[in-house]
């Protein structure tokens, strides 16, 4: 089949690999129908991570058909949810590997499954415990081959794979995958109660389901911030005002804005590549180019110093490693809560799908781009450099250039 | 001169604390979740026969006999004396506070001798002999609590 491999630092290639096949009991086989291009897709394409391998398979957000399933479902020891599974079933496949019976998944924490890493102890050498496998990210989440491919194998199929209802487009449901229940969890992250203000760092993907989640959580405003036009018109079309931080200094217009008071909570949709202004984001870079640091919190600096006392700080945004200059003494003194995780993807599906079916959102709005699997590293470069207004890739194999 | 080997993991497994006993019992099974461990032959209530693989598809093989055994508590075992290899271990269940499983604690050590078996498992084990309890601990916590252990050995992947 074909996939999208890491080669190494902004090189992605299409190869031709062998095609996947059932290796575990519950494992199941999927053939994609529609796969994207997540932001954080690239931090790997950047090089962040230093787990990743030559030949590593990318993706993490794919939906397409049973074509196989393992000698599980044939026994009758599974069940989704107490809906079958069956070959040719149309499903979306969350990126977060979950077992469904452990402590955490028992706990509806999904993305902290314990036993779906095969490479706990990297994760644990770095952390003291690890979160559970991912989808085409890095040997440090597993090292599973991802879904920017013709066919990926999905472990504890029962539990992750998620039937859609007949109606419904590829288009309208592949976020399923991540960005929309992040977006939606970071919102719910905020603690927003009715009529608050919630102010967002970053409007990717992530950023814009984050802001359409926080209204139908009762946000009363969304204050968004970035620095790319049609990201920032993106914003506002989901009802945000938007603040573009290279014209106007961030933290002083969200004092105006809210009375002095600072939003109500606020969220870090960048994570660990932010760009600083001025003096301190040459600090980072300078530090994180010889890893002293590996993340760039300048967002997250930011965005604590900007919170009202007493608020929530949720980060979505995907950090690996260590930051440094981390305002502790206002994130103490002001009292805040930080909030923050891999999505618990199962946990939020059949509510997202209701909110589709009732025509809350049409998750579509956030695509810019559909292209051939084979144009993928075309894909990545547009994406990474922001060109030809790109904010979301949707690549489809077997489609021909 | 090699130096004794001994390390210690504990995990909690959510399965009652009969189950988990009654699994690790059956010494056969072990090598299901144990990597290094290719056979484990018993030859009656005490006595089996363990096989692991050693480095350059050798193998290593000893005798065992169980030293203690309590009913859903603890397993302990050692090679018998003679043994090419000086190897004990003992396995302990005991059920958490507040309903989270069972808490299983493995003890084992090693004292290889001179010599090139004492060579070869001090290169078995030696690198990083706790991770290894603790990855072999992990696989048993998989196996009972999914049935199955999380692996990516066989998946496609580029050429380069």
């Amino acid at each position: 089949m074909k996939a999208v491999c890491w080669e190494g630092t902004n090189k992605v290639q299409v190869e031709t690999v062998p095609d996947p096949k059932i290796i575990n009991p519950r494992d199941a086989i999927v053939k994609i129908t529609s796969t994207a291009i997540c932001g954080s897709d690239l931090h790997l394409y950047d090089g962040y991570n230093p787990t990743m391998k030559p030949g590593d398979i990318l993706g993490h957000e794919f939906m397409g058909e049973i074509v196989e399933l393992g000698s599980a479902f044939k026994n009758g020891n599974v069940h989704n949810n107490g809906k079958s599974l069956a070959v040719g079933d149309r499903v979306v496949v969350p990126f977060t590997i979950s077992c469904g019976s452990c402590f955490f998944c028992n706990r509806d924490l999904w993305s902290l499954c314990d036993n779906s890493n095969p490479n706990a102890w990297m994760a644990e050498q770095m952390m003291g415990h690890s979160p559970s496998g991912l989808f085409g990210y890095s040997h440090l989440t597993g090292g599973y081959a991802g879904g920017q491919a013709e066919y990926a194998r999905v472990p504890f199929a029962d539990v992750g794979l998620f039937k859609i209802p007949n109606g419904l487009s590829d288009d309208q449901v592949l976020f399923f995958t991540d960005i929309f229940p992040t977006g939606y969890m970071a919102a719910e992250n905020c603690d927003i109660q009715s009529g608050d203000t919630v102010a967002i760092w970053g409007c990717g993907p992530v950023g814009q389901f984050a802001i359409r989640s926080a209204f139908m959580l009762g946000a009363g405003r969304v204050i968004a911030i970035d620095r790319v036009p049609e990201r920032l018109q993106m914003a506002k079309d989901g009802g945000a005002e938007v603040l573009n931080y290279e014209e106007i200094e961030v933290g002083e217009a969200l004092s105006e804005m809210t009375g002095g008071l600072g939003p109500d909570s606020v969220m870090d949709a960048v994570g660990m590549e932010a760009h600083g202004m001025g003096l301190e984001g040459f600090y980072d870079k300078a530090k994180q180019a010889v890893r002293l640091e590996t993340d760039r919190p300048n967002v997250l600096r930011q965005a604590i110093v900007a919170c009202r006392k007493g608020g929530t700080v949720s980060v979505p945004g995907v950090y690996t490693g260590f930051v440094d200059k981390m305002p502790m003494g206002a994130f103490m003194n002001k009292g805040l809560t930080m909030k923050t995780g891999q999505t618990h993807v199962h946990r939020y599906l059949q509510t997202l799908l209701d909110h589709v079916q009732n025509g809350n959102i049409d998750p579509s709005f956030v695509i810019t781009h559909r292209l051939p699997l084979e144009q993928a590293p075309h894909g990545y470069e547009i994406f990474k450099h922001k060109k030809d207004n790109c904010i979301k890739i949707v690549l489809k194999p077997g489609q021909t250039v | 001169m090699s130096k004794p080997i001994s390390v210690r993991k504990t995990l909690t497994i959510n399965r009652p604390v009969a189950e988990l006993y009654r699994f690790w019992h059956n010494f056969e099974a072990l090598p299901h979740f144990m990597k290094h461990l290719k056979e484990v032959k018993v030859y009656d209530d005490k006595r089996s026969h363990w096989i692991t693989s050693g480095p350059l598809d050798s193998t290593i093989e000893w005798d065992a006999e169980i030293i203690e055994d309590r009913d859903n508590e603890l397993i302990a075992w050692r090679s018998v004396a003679g043994a090419d290899v000086d190897h004990s271990g003992v396995v302990r269940f005991r059920p958490t506070p507040n309903d989270r499983g069972t808490e299983v604690n493995v003890v084992t050590e090693y004292n290889p001798p001179a010599g090139a078996i004492g060579d070869a498992i001090a290169k078995l084990f030696g690198e990083s002999p706790d991770q290894q309890l603790g990855d072999d601990l992990r696989r048993f916590k998989m196996l009972m609590e999914t049935g199955e252990i999380a692996t990516t050995e066989g998946q496609p992947k580029g050429h380069s």
